[in-house]
């Protein structure tokens, strides 16, 4: 089956995959909007949506779970989205107007290509090979220049509305996401500092940190959450920043700019920025799972190949690639997930911040706390390395 | 005008203020010219003194004087006259006024004495003010209010006496709530002259009725209701159809006869409920006859008048045939004054004869007299007619016949009714207006839907040449407009002198132009109405006879 | 007025990084999340009504059957919105409780304009109309809004009456006079 996939001409396995990221990302969104209505509910105390149900579907057993889980909400709102009529405010640029979402859309769903999502036993070599659309040695750099893009898409969006709200919004957006960009850049690097040891080959390839997380001992089994705590913690903060998540949502903040960046938008335009939304928040989740937490590998000092390894010797099964690649990307998709709760758990927990105290706190707080988180990290990597 | 004997005046004190009384009167009138109010069912101050509710008592002294020697005794302690106070309350509304008299309206003994007497008469009154149609004006709910304890000690059972008893084809007796103030069994006698009510039995037992084979069937009778301190004598009428709270007060004229009784218009939301006597010493105390309390239904009558067209189509239409020449106007003993000075307008400006049609009936001696026009005297005030108009229009039947006469314009009046002939009604143009819907609107060319009065404004002058003012109580019927604002147009249409339609810019012009009214305007005009100089009319022989208040001047003339 | 000036604590390290504020909020939202919903799943489930709720006006009889409203008219004199219409009549003289002798002949509440201030219910003199535990109304057209006499019987349906005045006036006028 693979090597039917592989003989394939190379432009029909590039529409293959972006139909599947496409397919995957779209529904994966519009899952995060429902679940993300569901956790409010339930830390607001209230049960959430939970009527909508496929009528001639009433009939199966143990759908009412389905039912109150809100799953039926999100296909009703996505069909919803699509079927609305497209309207623009007479006083728009429309060329612009309408570039701002699809600007927004497509940075997001190309940085899924460069992000691995999994591995699986490959039987040939005796090792874990990567899942990735775009196995690239840069992928790091990569994914920070292409997500970086979508920013432009606030700016537009804000800019081309003619109104001042929007307009405020993209301001706020373009200087929010410059500001947190550079402290979340500088806390990366002394990952790859740690993993390019000197001496030995460099690479910015994202499938490198994760192995290097998954060796042997002490130190190569360990996560670098633990081994580089401050670099995780800047990096994390400056992920909500660049996903205009709250307490950053300062680009929407719908207090006191209606809905920001987005007000003269409505039906599938909208949709797009959510769908953009949800995807950076995928992507970015996964960049910190990759870097800080291990990748696909379940528990730090046990990797997956080991895991693999003993439940190969109850039954040979798991070590079959399929197996081993969905119990992998499993995994993946798990911790993704307890981190995009999180996102929500903290949306629902934290007030907003005043923009002023954004600033302050990108520009004051963390970047010189990135620089001195860098430099502490170099010197000590560099005496670690000589002796 | 003469003017009245000044009063002689007596002063007396009253809850310790002296003032300065007409004397002959009795103390609870002195009472409410100091504005003392003395509570009391059975007086009533146009009818003769029962005394037998006892709810006005009062506290009486008189200075003291020594037996012997005629010298006024003296209180060491303030200096002044020693009073001597009766030990006993007395009546408010049998004792007169005398020099010096000393009155405590407010002393604990006559809060007690109210009290007791409130307690008695509620003892055996049924609870029954949710259907009563008196709450709202009772006397007794008043004064309950007042001097009632809020509770009853009384457990033994009530009276049960007759309900829904029907006294006459106009008012219902309930037994159960009367208190026995005769009020009614002594207008019946006194000013009704029909003495058909009166007490049966004693004690508890007592029970209004009538008395046997005879009813309450008089054109008054509907007083009786009015003067009723409590709900036991209710109109047929009214009964039931709205709480009184809900009804706005208009004052308005009793339209039935020349004498122009004084009248409240009842309504709620554009609807009339009732109409009441209001007090007027000069013209009907404040009395009324039933026959003028049922006047308010043709504003809702079946042969009202319909609008059809616009007003300045009408307008034209009805201008051109009247510029046409040959004209004859007929105005109304019903118009008002300001009606009949713009219709009398319109006939001299087109040079036409002008008339009204007189209407008779037998005057009863009280309340309606035998001219049924309510403004006869306005027509010859505004010059609309200059001597007694006829009841039959046989100089205008005389000129259709000749064929002087082209066009009539005709103000509400049927001139069927009048004299003339279908035939002769067909041989001439008719511009008609007004409110109701007759053989003559329906002959007529131009019909132009008017008001009664009881949805306009105006006056009127009764049989003793009393202006009196009416306003208009409800709103009119839509699409019909004001006859006042219609005749003013119309005068403007053929040419005449354009006035104001409203009220104040009319009565400048009738001040101006008449020699009675000189100095008068509507907004001065008092309630009770305002006596004009007759003179200039007194040769006319009227066909009233005498009524309540009103000597005919021929009678005069021979006394 | 007089006041004390509350020196500001100056906030530690810990608390100016805001972490351990926002674990504890965080901490607080988990729990909230784990516990029992507090609303209700409206239509299906209802909230208990307590005893003196003011609900929807209603129009009630007595447990003879006896419409217990008088039209005295005092509930259309008092409602401050105006909501009360009533259209007195006359019991017939026929009627078993003609003894009564008026009732409404049409009697409108309309719930367009209604406040459910409850003064039409404490000012009611016959106990007749009562705020009852309907609070949920709800029509296409203005008209449907306008609960009529029919209408208001059967949202009011019957209450326990502690008085039977009328009856026991009816059994006076039977007995006749206690004298005779």
């Amino acid at each position: 089956m693979m090597e039917f996939y592989f003989e394939l001409p190379l432009w029909l396995r590039l529409t293959v995959q972006g139909l599947a990221v496409i397919a995957v990302l779209f529904p994966l969104a519009g899952a995060c909007s429902m679940a993300e209505r569901k956790v409010s509910a339930w830390i607001q105390g209230r049960p959430g949506p939970s009527r909508a149900i496929v009528p001639w579907l009433a009939w199966i057993p143990g759908i009412s779970l389905l039912q109150k889980l809100g799953v039926f909400h999100f296909t009703a709102d996505g069909g919803k989205m699509f079927l609305k009529e497209d309207v623009a405010p007479g006083s728009v640029n429309k060329f612009y107007y309408y570039l701002a979402p699809l600007i927004a859309v497509v940075p997001a769903l190309c940085t899924v290509t460069f992000v691995p999502f999994g591995a699986y036993w490959d039987a040939a070599t005796e090792t874990m090979k990567p899942l990735v659309l775009a196995n690239v040695d840069v992928s790091m750099l990569a994914v920070f220049a292409v997500a970086s893009l979508g920013v432009y898409s606030l700016i537009l969006a804000g800019w081309a509305s003619n109104s001042k709200y929007p307009f405020l919004g993209g301001v706020r957006a373009s200087a929010q996401l410059i500001s947190y960009e550079l402290s979340m850049t500088l806390s990366v690097l002394p990952v790859f500092l740690w993993v390019n040891a000197p001496g030995g080959e460099g690479s910015l390839s994202l499938i490198h940190v994760v192995n290097t997380q998954a060796q042997p001992g002490l130190w190569g089994g360990m996560w670098y959450v633990f081994l580089m705590p401050l670099s995780a913690f800047i990096f994390l903060v400056a992920l909500f920043a660049e996903t205009n998540r709250q307490p950053f949502d300062m680009p929407e903040s719908e207090a006191d700019l209606v809905g920001g960046f987005h007000t003269e938008y409505g039906e599938l335009k909208w949709g797009l920025f959510f769908v953009a939304e949800y995807a950076h928040m995928f992507v970015g989740s996964a960049i910190f799972m990759i870097l800080f937490c291990g990748g696909w590998h379940p528990f730090p000092w046990l990797p997956l190949d080991t895991l693999l390894g003993w439940l190969g010797g109850i039954a040979p099964i798991f070590l079959n690639p399929v197996v081993s690649g969905v119990i992998a990307v499993g995994i993946f998709l798990a911790k993704l997930i307890f981190s995009i709760f999180v996102f929500m758990w903290v949306r629902w927990t934290l007030p907003r911040f005043r923009y002023d105290q954004v600033m302050k706190l990108g520009w004051q707080k963390l970047l010189p706390l990135s620089i001195g988180n860098l430099i502490f990290y170099a010197v000590a990597i560099a005496i670690i390395e000589r002796s | 005008m003469i003017q009245p004997a000044k009063p002689e005046l007596v002063t007396v004190n009253i809850d310790g203020q002296e003032v300065e009384v007409p004397k002959g009167i009795n103390v609870i009138e002195a009472a409410r010219m100091v504005g003392v109010d003395v509570p009391h069912y059975c007086y009533h101050p146009k009818l003769t003194i029962a005394g037998n509710c006892r709810m006005c008592l009062i506290e009486l002294g008189m200075p003291a004087v020594d037996r012997a020697t005629r010298e006024p005794i003296m209180d060491e302690a303030t200096g002044k006259q020693k009073i001597n106070w009766i030990p006993r309350p007395q009546i408010g509304c049998g004792t007169n006024v005398s020099p010096g008299m000393h009155i405590k309206t407010q002393s604990d003994m006559v809060k007690e004495c109210r009290e007791g007497v409130m307690e008695f008469l509620l003892i055996n009154h049924p609870l029954d003010c949710p259907i009563c149609d008196q709450a709202g004006e009772c006397k007794l709910q008043e004064q309950a209010t007042g001097y009632g304890r809020g509770y009853s000690r009384f457990i033994e059972q009530k009276n049960v006496k007759p309900k829904r008893t029907q006294l006459g084809p106009r008012v219902v007796l309930d037994d159960e709530r009367c208190v026995l103030c005769s009020r009614c069994i002594r207008f019946s006698q006194e000013v009704a002259k029909d003495d058909v009510l009166g007490f049966v039995d004693r004690g508890s037992y007592s029970t209004l009725t009538c008395y046997p084979g005879k009813e309450l069937a008089n054109n008054y009778s509907l007083n009786t209701v009015d003067i009723c301190p409590v709900g036991a004598l209710t109109s047929t009428d009214f009964r039931f159809k709205m709480r009184v709270w809900f009804l706005k007060q208009t004052n308005s004229i009793d339209t039935e006869s020349s004498v122009g009784a004084n009248t409240v218009v009842w309504s709620r939301e554009g609807v009339i409920y009732r109409i009441t006597p209001r007090q007027n010493d000069e013209v009907n105390d404040t009395w009324m006859a039933d026959s003028g309390r049922i006047l308010y239904k043709q504003v809702q009558s079946d042969d009202r008048l319909l609008p059809a067209g616009s007003l300045a189509d009408n307008l034209a239409a009805a201008s051109a045939l009247l510029k046409d020449g040959g004209v004859a106007v007929v105005g109304s003993g019903r118009s008002s004054v300001e009606e009949q000075f713009f219709t009398a307008r319109i006939a001299k400006q087109l040079e036409a004869k002008s008339c009204i049609v007189a209407r008779h009936g037998e005057g009863d001696g009280i309340l309606v007299s035998a001219d049924r026009n309510p403004n006869t005297r306005g027509a010859l005030v505004t010059g609309l007619i200059t001597g007694l108009p006829a009841t039959e229009l046989t100089e205008l039947a005389a000129d259709i016949d000749a064929g002087a006469v082209k066009t009539v314009l005709v103000v509400g009046e049927d001139l069927t009714a009048a004299g003339l002939s279908a035939d002769q009604l067909a041989k001439v143009n008719i511009v008609y207006l007004g409110f109701h819907a007759n053989a003559t609107s329906a002959a007529a060319k131009v019909s132009i839907a008017g008001l009664t009065v009881f949805e306009k404004s105006g006056t009127y002058i009764n049989q003793q040449f009393r202006l009196q003012k009416f306003a208009s109580a409800v709103p009119g019927l839509a699409g019909a407009t004001d006859d006042r604002v219609v005749l003013a147009q119309l005068l403007a249409a053929v040419g005449g002198e354009t006035t104001g339609s409203d009220l104040a810019s009319v009565w400048s012009a009738l001040s101006r132009e008449i020699s009675v009214l000189d100095g008068l305007a509507y907004a001065q005009l008092p309630d009770t109405g305002l006596l004009l100089d007759s003179t200039a009319w007194s040769g006319l022989a009227f066909p009233e006879g005498e009524t309540l208040h009103y000597q005919p001047a021929t009678a005069e003339a021979t006394a | 007025m007089s006041f004390k000036t509350v020196e500001r604590r100056p906030l530690s390290l810990a608390e100016r990084t805001y972490v351990p504020q926002i674990l504890s909020g965080m901490k607080t939202t988990f729990k909230k999340m784990v516990k029992p919903k507090e609303t209700l799943n409206y239509p299906e489930a209802r909230p208990p009504i307590p005893p003196g709720y003011r609900g929807v006006p209603t129009l009630v009889k007595d447990p003879n059957g006896r419409e217990k409203c008088v039209s005295c008219q005092l509930c259309e004199f008092v409602c401050p919105p105006k909501a009360i219409r009533i259209t007195p009549g006359e019991i017939p003289p026929d009627a078993e409780t003609a003894h009564v002798e008026k009732a409404p002949e049409e009697f409108e509440i309309d719930m367009l304009r209604c406040i459910y201030c409850g003064l039409c219910q404490e000012v009611c003199p016959e106990e007749a109309i009562w705020l009852q535990n309907v609070f949920s109304v709800s029509g296409y057209t203005r008209e449907e809004m306008v609960n009529d006499k029919k209408r208001l019987y059967e949202l009011g349906g019957t209450l326990p009456d502690d008085h039977y005045k009328w009856d026991k006036k009816k059994a006076a006028e039977e007995a006749g006079n206690p004298h005779h």
